[in-house]
């Protein structure tokens, strides 16, 4: 069973989430030409290796989270906060305080 | 085999009997004995019948590699098949019988099969399915198709019963620090250290008794002892246990037989239990299995391992008979020689080795057993009984028949096989050791390590030592936080004082013998050589091509004979040949155990609307859609749900009718850029919406089609009330978390799920403003001029419930949705319907619903079914041209702009009083398109217009059909209908009611 750590509950099986998609695809503005489109949209790479996947913590916090996962052991690398503010104060020294996390609600 | 129970010896209680049934007659055997010691004890040989040829099979081993006593537990729907005798503890009356023979074990009408053996060769089944040759060569599988009911019926092992499981079974979960598999000596010791540094060590053992191997040794502690001991130390048991698999993250799963060995067990008790355990650290203890040597008739009653030999006589008291030959090819059967020598039995030991060290002479000269080296067994005399043994004798490089033996039990050592199952499972490859003619564990870099025999330390007192060392290593991983690298670089197998010959099969160069190698699938020596010579060169293939350990018993017997004999064949070494991959679970588990307490009504969450109970007074027939219990309709005496429906339709056209929409998705969507967010996700402007009404929007997905619809109402200018159909309200709710988290995290919106905060009530027909009339505080609040269509008010009722309304219909009427806080649901309900049926109005379900909606062309996720665009389902004016949104670039790919692409429509049949189905194809009566030009997704009787009507999709849309015969093809329920195709609008296509 992959056991995620994720950054706002700590470990959880993987029951807990759901599998959103490749976290390195640059979803392209709404304004974007339709060929920046079919590629964010249909064109993936079969990883064989590590991959940042982004997962979403449905049964728990509801956040989403960037995972880096390796595709062949499943063996996770890192966790973080998919919104960037949130992934920016979670690593800041304030957040690391026990309760300061209440700072963010 | 004249096997018997002694007088003395073993853990057994001879104080406490049992009862128990064998094939209808009933037997005695003792407290502490397993179903095998106790048929061994009462002298029973023949237990089973075999697979394939149905040849008589006893007791093999003492564990749970059996392959020849799988039985056939209980009765009835308790009726257990391909139960292991040697694992299953006796209880007082236990009822067993033998399987796969008819009438009986000892005399089966079966057994022709074996004359008919080399019809029944490796790949037999393969063979079948190719059509005898030559008449049948590429022809196929006519005689297949013949015979299989025969072969089904003949082939085989035991039946499972067919009536479902009156058992409860559990999951359960739980953490540790280190969990250690096995509790012999290895891991016993293990634990101890582990407990000692004061670290939270769970010790699992699939046997009742503790102690492993320890259990044979004299004067052994007794398995309560052991478990004082351990529990005074710290350690959590949990014996009756098998660890039978290793997943991901140091996952163990673990099946606890909390009440197999119980006769009567209470009510509350589970029979097993399912644990999912999460560890830090994994020893694996799990000790090895004596192979067997392949040889002639080496599956007659009367031959097993001499490990088991000495389990039944050291553990059980049963001495297995009275003249014993036993067979060995290393130094481990001579304590068990010796063993049973001083019990009783009269011993000859045949050693494979030429020559054999001074200490085992010294046991030999002390003992009066009498030795042959460089000797083997060859071929057994006897068919169901073992009468005596044909004994080979080694010439150096081939083995030659020289002499006969008379005996009634046949002990075979052919050497060690360590349990790397759990370690395999992790993918990680065994490593050959040739010294020691086994596999031992290959280098994982996760916090597991082997110790003890399954790493290939034979001693007792070594293994303490190992088990000691690898707990320090446990140890020192988690308190200094060692990486997973350096627990591999610690490790390593240990030196070995074993010394063993290879020894995987004794030939015999008469053409009709047999001689196995998995017993349990009567898979044999010669089988593997013809799999060999008809081209499998790869493992994995001879083991599917062969069956060769695919049997319930994973191969834990058979797969290294196997492999050695492949390895022959092909003139390689036994690595080079490969190795198997051994997959969960270890011992078989129950399909009960997996599910657990999800069977029946728990199979899957149910959910309830708030109204459920008041629905359910009411006389609600309810209806389950995905998760989500609904009404369906609400029956009057004697009515059936067609007359229900039509009903509930034309009394909500004609006055009023009241339905539970709630389980419709509901989204708060908050914050100063929630109108900005709005207006990106629909395809319709909502920049523009003002604060007290709602707008019908529709979602695209990123790839431009249709997502969900819904209305989405405007509480302030910072507050917006989202509803979502019921089948994507959480699939919606996550999609709108994941563009605020991911593509637009400086948007500063909030949104909440709201579902289960308000109970949702539809009240609609001409007669549904007086409805709200009658509750509302202010009545002028309600007017069509203060109140239109699409508008959004707080209404406060008289008893002072604040409820939201918003002015919108589903079924095309006049009609409001009133939002009510949950808890107040029943009661506003409750208020709303006693004036309605004062109206003349009614209560109406899902089926009405349904009807209401396909008579205005209304589309739900029978249209939108994931492969649809705003344009197919007429909806293309709902895209604003005058701004971005989600989905809009790749909603004008060229192929989704095709005219001819199936569109929305509406469907009558061509004689009004015929009908048609949903799931029905439509097909143009001239079109050449074989696969039909379309589908039809919704079919009601509509009582507005008397008839029959649909909807559904078809190529180019309703202007593409204007007076062209269309057929409803509906191949399966063999009905072709003559269908019209009009406009999918087709009740007041103006939508006048709605805004009257």
């Amino acid at each position: 069973m992959i056991r995620i750590n994720c950054p706002f509950c700590g470990y959880r099986d993987h029951s807990e989430f759901t599998y959103g998609r490749d976290a390195t695809v640059d979803i392209p503005g709404l304004d974007a030409s339709s060929e920046l489109w079919v590629e964010a949209v249909f064109l993936r790479d079969n990883i064989d290796g590590i991959q940042h996947e982004l997962w979403h913590h449905v049964h728990g916090c509801r956040m989403w989270i960037v995972v880096s996962r390796d595709t062949n052991s499943h063996k996770i690398y890192s966790v973080d906060a998919a919104h960037q503010d949130v992934k920016r104060l979670l690593e800041s020294e304030d957040v690391l305080v026990p309760g300061a996390k209440d700072t963010l609600s | 085999m004249t096997s018997r129970r002694l007088n003395v010896g073993g853990f057994v209680d001879r104080e406490q009997p049992l009862d128990f049934f064998w094939n209808g007659v009933r037997l005695k055997g003792f407290s502490g004995d397993t179903l095998a010691s106790a048929l061994l004890a009462n002298g029973k040989s023949v237990i089973g019948r075999s697979f394939k040829y149905h040849r008589p099979r006893g007791v093999m081993s003492a564990g749970v590699e059996e392959s020849g006593a799988l039985v056939t537990l209980g009765a009835g729907d308790r009726s257990d098949a391909n139960v292991r005798a040697t694992t299953q503890e006796l209880y007082q009356g236990l009822i067993a019988k033998g399987q796969n023979a008819w009438p009986s074990v000892e005399f089966d009408l079966g057994a022709i099969n074996n004359l008919l053996g080399r019809f029944f060769a490796a790949g037999f089944y393969y063979k079948t399915f190719m059509g005898i040759p030559p008449f049948e060569w590429g022809s196929g599988t006519g005689a297949w198709m013949w015979y299989e009911k025969f072969i089904r019926k003949a082939a085989g092992m035991g039946r499972a019963s067919r009536l479902p499981d009156p058992d409860n079974y559990e999951h359960a979960h739980d953490y540790c620090d280190v969990l250690v598999v096995g509790s012999g000596p290895t891991g016993e010791a293990a634990a101890i250290s582990i407990a000692d540094a004061g670290l939270d060590v769970i010790l699992v053992e699939q046997d009742s008794s503790l102690g492993g191997n320890s259990l044979v040794l004299d004067e052994s502690l007794s398995s309560d002892e052991r478990l004082a001991y351990l529990k005074s130390k710290g350690v959590r048991v949990m014996s009756r246990t098998t660890a039978f698999g290793i997943y991901d993250n140091l996952v163990v799963g673990l099946l606890e037989r909390v009440s197999d060995h119980i006769s009567d067990p209470p009510a509350y008790l589970p029979r097993q239990r399912f644990w999912i355990f999460r560890s830090r650290f994994i020893i694996l203890a799990t000790g090895a299995i004596e192979r067997h040597i392949a040889f002639s008739n080496n599956d007659r009653p009367g031959v097993m391992t001499a490990n088991a030999g000495c389990i039944y006589l050291k553990r059980f008291g049963v001495l297995v008979g009275e003249q014993v030959t036993m067979a060995t090819t290393n130094d481990s059967a001579y304590q068990v020689a010796a063993d049973l020598n001083k019990a009783g039995a009269s011993v000859t030991l045949l050693d494979a080795r030429p020559q054999i060290s001074s200490e085992l002479t010294d046991i030999i000269q002390s003992s009066g057993i009498e030795l042959h080296l460089s000797a083997a067994p060859f071929d057994v005399i006897g068919r169901s009984a073992t009468r005596g043994l044909t004994i080979a004798k080694s010439d150096g490089s081939h083995w030659k028949k020289a002499f006969e033996k008379k005996c009634d039990s046949i002990l075979v050592s052919g050497g060690w096989s360590p349990v790397i199952h759990l370690l395999s499972h992790r993918g990680v490859k065994p490593i050959w050791h040739p010294t020691d003619a086994c596999f031992l564990p290959g280098a994982t870099d996760e916090s597991i390590v082997v110790a003890g025999a399954a790493a290939g330390v034979w001693d007792n007192v070594d293994c303490r030592e190992s088990g000691e060392r690898v707990a320090e290593v446990a140890i020192r991983t988690i308190k200094n936080g060692l990486s997973s690298e350096s627990v591999a670089a610690t490790m390593g197998n240990s030196g070995t004082k074993s010394s063993v010959i290879p020894l995987y099969e004794v030939r015999n160069s008469k053409k009709k013998f047999k001689s196995f190698v998995d017993f349990q699938h009567d898979v044999t020596s010669n089988d593997i050589r013809l799999a060999h010579k008809e081209g499998y060169v790869s493992v994995e293939h001879l083991k599917r091509y062969t069956t060769l350990g695919m049997a319930t018993d994973g191969g834990k017997m058979g797969n290294v004979v196997g492999l050695a004999l492949m390895a022959e064949a092909a003139g390689k070494e036994i690595p080079d040949v490969g190795t198997t991959v051994f997959r969960p679970p270890y011992t078989p588990v129950s399909i009960g155990a997996l599910a657990g307490r999800s069977v029946g009504k728990n199979f899957r969450p149910l959910r309830k609307t708030a109204l459920h109970d008041w629905n359910i007074a009411h006389g609600a027939v309810m209806i389950e859609t995905g998760l989500w219990q609904r009404p369906w309709y609400y029956p009057q005496a004697g009515e059936t749900i067609s007359e229900a429906y039509v009903r509930e339709a034309t009394i909500t056209r004609r006055s009023v009718g009241i339905c539970d929409v709630t389980s419709l998705g509901k989204i708060a969507v908050q914050g100063p850029d929630a109108t900005e967010f709005l207006d990106r996700i629909y395809t319709n402007a909502f920049a523009k919406l003002a604060v007290g009404k709602a707008r019908y929007g529709i979602m695209l997905r990123d790839d431009g089609l249709v997502m969900d619809d819904g209305t989405t109402w405007r509480l302030s200018e910072t507050d917006y009330f989202m509803t979502t159909t019921t089948a994507h309200a959480a699939q919606v709710m996550a999609w709108l978390e994941e563009l605020l988290q991911t593509r637009w995290p400086s948007l500063k919106v909030h949104v909440t799920s709201v579902s289960d905060a308000w109970v949702g009530i539809s009240v609609s027909g001409p007669k549904s403003r007086a409805v709200l009339e009658s509750v509302s505080s202010n009545v002028d609040h309600l007017s069509n001029e203060s109140f239109p269509f699409m508008g959004v008010r707080e209404v406060f009722l008289k008893d002072g419930v604040e409820c939201r309304v918003a002015r919108i219909s589903f079924s095309g009427e006049l009609g409001y949705e009133v939002y009510v806080p949950a808890d107040f649901g029943s009661h506003v309900m409750e208020k709303l319907w006693v004036k309605a049926a004062e109206l003349g109005g009614c209560l109406y379900g899902l089926e009405t619903l349904g009807t209401l909606r396909i008579e205005k062309g209304h589309v739900t996720g029978a249209e939108l079914d994931g492969r649809v665009t705003l344009e197919d389902a007429g909806l293309g004016k709902m895209a604003s041209s005058k701004k971005l949104f989600i989905g809009s670039t790749l909603r004008r790919r060229p192929e989704l702009l095709r005219q001819d692409r199936p569109k929305l429509v509406g469907i009558f049949p061509r004689d009004r009083t015929t009908m048609f189905n949903a799931g029905a194809i439509l097909k143009g009566a001239d079109s050449a398109e074989e696969c039909g030009d379309g589908w039809i997704t919704a079919v009601t009787h509509s009582p507005e217009l008397g008839h029959w009507i649909g909807l559904g999709f078809i190529s180019g849309g309703h202007s593409a059909w204007t007076n062209k015969g269309v057929v409803s093809l509906d191949p399966v329920r063999n009905r072709n209908i003559d269908v019209e195709i009009v406009s999918p609008h087709m009740v007041d296509p103006e939508g006048v009611r709605q805004r009257g």
